[in-house]
């Protein structure tokens, strides 16, 4: 008898518990009289952004939505809110895959390289992303799993900080594909010396990775007649069965047919990235349906791949109805200014729509991640960027940059204010806080 | 001089219908070398107020002729005229190593730095200045008229650089100053490769120092033979070319002030990441500043710079000019007009920015008489723009050269 009570009073005990979990939610949080871009759905005028525990509750118009009496108010009047960009193809954090002892690596991980001190990642807060596919290199066929990111933390203190989880628990993240001459090299060795060479390298293994699903189907239940455990292998069949998107670094007309090609004969799904010549060969993207992530640079040339690079890219592949994002490919493009991106698209005949869906929603899609992602909905992540103004014009600065609920980058904090526009100290990597210091010495920040 | 213009009034005044032939074959032959008169709603004159739906007459010798309001100025018949939205002075990319280096990235054109020594003072740029490259078409279709270009801030004396206009075919036809400065590199860009000499700061600085106290000394013994690097030297010595130091940190820009003043040359610093930091010290020493492209990238030497640095410059006096730079990879080249625009949302005002690519850079490259502003009598530099110029979906519709249409594209 008493043993039961003791029992009871445990299960009230954590049924308690369990319920003021529950009731202690964070507070709302509503941003209002902004300008709302939401992507999808038409813009707002004067709008409220309403969140509360890391997710949209509510948006719309001031008129319409009724803000609850508990929530926390920002006024935002004059500025712009939009979701949080999508970076589909960045190197920040010191990243590095693929060490040039063979042309394909689809074992390595770029979870197991990167920095998240890196002032490169504060600089893509800074710029108003949210999401980032954080690539590997283009010197291989194959330089390894790319990894996405949340960047929901000003303060990271390991790159687990800013993972993303897929619903079966598996870590988000695609794999990386290189043609053209990047992934070449005339020394010989195991690389490949011509693009026919690499196309066949590429399809050796993609086939030895088809056979070694085979053998996995084959073996069923029965755990003895497994192949034994292929870290490459088990990556490719990844690939092979759709769960990690091929990123493929391609330039020139005939190398994206390439691509489209081997996207035909293996099924995998894939995200053509760069594409300089996206212009020459518009109407086989579109029709294959492949997305296009897209990069835009000041000039042509660096190389005889990209001589005929065209800003007009992203208006041709918005002509015949192709998917198309954005990337930084920082080093290469800055993070602070990827906006810049979408705007020159524009400069160059895109549509503002498309071109502002590209940095966020299209980029969404490309990285699986387009339920959580990319507009501002009810039910999606609280992931948005406040702007002083037209997300398109050179004036415009990125104000606040949220994640999942938090401010991540506050261009009134001093700190930030130096990430943003540059400085004395500016690329260290993210300085450690040594609170206690801090507050005796008072100096302790400098 | 009697212009086409004047002569077929003169031809027309007689009225014969015998001379009509010549006078046709005169008209045809007159569009060679059209005069041009450019329609602005905002002139940015960059000498004085802007002119609001203003006029800028530009005469067959390429020469601006009359600017001013529309009201006040009769365009002349004969003139084809043009339009645009913003008309600013043809923009001068203060420094470049575009014409040089080409947009292929290959090694045959690939011709801005010799590594064969680390001081070549003598190697000229107009002995490797390609007029067509490819690149140069790039940002003549962005408004740029004036290129200061040449040997790249890749050893300690890399070789002169030379200004050129960005429309013409042969190299004498488009060159302004055939040997403008001599480019210096300061700190880690500036070392040579390994085991060779300089391999320290301190060892660069000595050799600099030991390189121009030996030209101090040449030719006092009267019969000494040509020596094409000491007659170079000279000219730096008498402050007839200035030396272009690229030097990012504060302490490189120190050892530039330092040597400038040990030997009474004339510099201007480039790069300059670190400015900043010493705008006393640059200031006093009377020195102008090249700054790197506003959007350059952050790393090594150059972790520091910030997209401010213009504008705490040019607050403090201190005469600034905006560059593309030098790019060994993508991209190829920067463009001025993107550059300056990042430094107005960045604390320069539009017409301080806008100076940085114009007048400014004239006066930082010894051409202001000729170029840099819209004023009579200066080249025929002109840049047309659908609206404000920085704004990223604005375009550049037309750019003028010279008198010359040298783009009517719309970037």
């Amino acid at each position: 008898m008493r043993k039961l009570r003791v029992r009871k009073f445990f299960a009230f005990l954590s049924w308690l518990l369990l319920t003021v979990s529950v009731v202690a939610q964070e507070k709302p949080t509503a941003f209002v009289n902004a300008k709302i871009i939401p992507i999808v759905g038409q813009a707002i005028e004067k709008g409220v952004l309403l969140i509360q525990n890391g997710k949209i509750v509510a948006v719309g118009d001031v008129k319409s939505v009724k803000i609850p009496s508990d929530a926390q108010v920002f006024d935002v009047s004059g500025k712009v809110i939009m979701p949080g960009l999508v970076d589909t193809h960045s190197h920040i954090g010191e990243v590095s895959g693929a060490d040039s002892s063979s042309p394909i690596q689809p074992d390595v991980r770029v979870l197991d390289s990167i920095n998240v001190r890196a002032s490169s990642i504060r600089r893509a807060q800074a710029g108003g992303i949210t999401t980032v596919n954080v690539m590997p290199g283009s010197g291989h066929l194959n330089s390894g799993q790319t990894l996405y990111l949340k960047l929901r933390s000003s303060n990271p203190s390991k790159i687990e900080d800013l993972l993303i989880y897929n619903e079966d628990g598996s870590i988000a993240g695609g794999m990386k594909f290189a043609n053209g001459t990047n992934s070449l090299r005339t020394g010989g060795g195991n690389f490949p010396g011509t693009r026919a060479k690499s196309a066949a390298l590429m399809r050796e293994q993609l086939i030895k990775a088809q056979e070694y699903r085979e053998k996995i189907r084959k073996a069923g239940e029965d755990k003895s007649k497994l192949p034994p455990r292929d870290l490459m292998m088990e990556a490719l069949v990844e690939v092979l069965e759709g769960k990690r998107i091929v990123h493929f670094h391609t330039h020139r007309h005939d190398d994206i047919i390439t691509v489209l090609r081997l996207q035909k004969e293996f099924g995998f799904r894939v995200v053509l990235h760069h594409v300089s010549e996206a212009w020459k060969v518009a109407d086989e993207i579109a029709k294959a349906k492949v997305p296009s992530s897209i990069i835009v640079v000041d000039s042509p040339g660096g190389k005889l791949e990209t001589m005929d690079v065209s800003m007009t890219n992203g208006a041709a592949l918005e002509r015949v109805g192709a998917l198309v994002g954005f990337h930084t490919d920082d080093y290469i493009t800055d993070s602070r200014l990827f906006l810049r991106s979408a705007a020159l698209a524009v400069r160059n005949g895109m549509s503002r729509e498309k071109a502002l869906y590209a940095m966020t929603m299209a980029g969404a899609i490309m990285l699986d991640l387009d339920k959580r992602v990319g507009s501002l909905e009810v039910g999606k992540d609280a992931d948005f960027i406040i702007l002083s103004g037209d997300p398109l014009s050179v004036y415009t600065k990125v104000l606040q940059t949220w994640v999942e609920g938090k401010k991540v980058f506050d261009r009134n904090d001093p700190k930030d204010y130096l990430i943003a526009v540059g400085g004395y100290g500016a690329s260290n990597d993210r300085h450690i806080h040594l609170d206690c210091f801090e507050e005796l010495g008072g100096e302790g920040d400098k | 001089m009697i212009t086409i213009r004047r002569f077929l009034q003169f031809v027309l005044s007689k009225r014969s219908e015998t001379i009509l032939p010549i006078v046709l074959i005169l008209c045809a032959s007159q569009f060679a070398f059209a005069q041009i008169a450019v329609k602005g709603e905002t002139i940015w004159t960059m000498a004085g107020e802007n002119i609001t739906n203003g006029v800028v007459l530009i005469g067959a010798n390429g020469k601006i002729e009359a600017v001013g309001p529309a009201s006040q100025i009769k365009i002349p018949s004969g003139y084809k005229v043009l339009s645009a939205k913003v008309v600013t002075p043809g923009l001068i990319d203060a420094h470049s190593v575009i014409g040089l280096s080409g947009y292929l990235n290959q090694p045959h054109d690939q011709m801005q730095v010799d590594l064969s020594a680390a001081i070549q003072p003598e190697l000229r740029a107009i002995d490797a200045y390609n007029p067509e490259e490819k690149l140069i078409e790039w940002v003549r279709q962005y408004g740029v008229t004036t290129l200061h270009t040449g040997h790249a801030p890749a050893a300690l004396v890399s070789g002169q650089t030379m200004i050129a206009k960005t429309f013409g075919k042969t190299i004498d036809e488009v060159t302004v100053v055939p040997t403008a400065m001599i480019a210096v590199t300061l700190g880690q860009a500036g070392l040579a490769p390994q085991g060779k000499s300089p391999g320290t700061r301190a060892k660069a600085a000595a050799m600099l120092r030991a390189e121009l106290i030996k030209a101090q000394n040449y030719g006092k013994k009267g019969d000494e033979p040509r020596d094409l690097r000491q007659e170079i030297w000279k000219k730096v010595l008498n402050r007839e070319i200035p030396l272009l130091v690229t030097a990012h940190k504060a302490h490189d820009i120190m050892t530039a002030l330092r040597i400038a003043k040990e030997f009474n040359i004339r510099i201007v610093l480039d790069g300059a990441s670190e400015a900043y930091l010493l705008i006393d010290e640059i200031k006093s020493a009377g020195v102008p500043v090249i700054i790197h492209p506003t959007m350059y990238r952050a790393g090594g030497e150059t972790a520091n710079l910030s997209m401010e640095t213009a504008s705490k410059l040019k607050a403090a006096g201190i005469t600034v000019a905006l560059q593309s730079g030098y790019e060994t990879y993508v991209p190829k080249t920067r463009v001025v007009l993107f550059e300056a625009a990042i430094a107005a949302a960045n604390g320069l005002s539009t017409r301080d920015a806008l100076a940085t690519i114009t007048i400014d850079a004239a006066k930082i490259l010894g051409i202001a008489d000729r170029v840099g502003s819209i004023e009579v009598g200066k080249d025929g530099d002109l840049a047309l723009y659908d609206g404000d110029p920085f704004e990223y979906t604005s375009h550049c519709v037309g750019t003028i050269v010279n008198g010359k249409i040298a783009s009517d594209v719309v970037r």
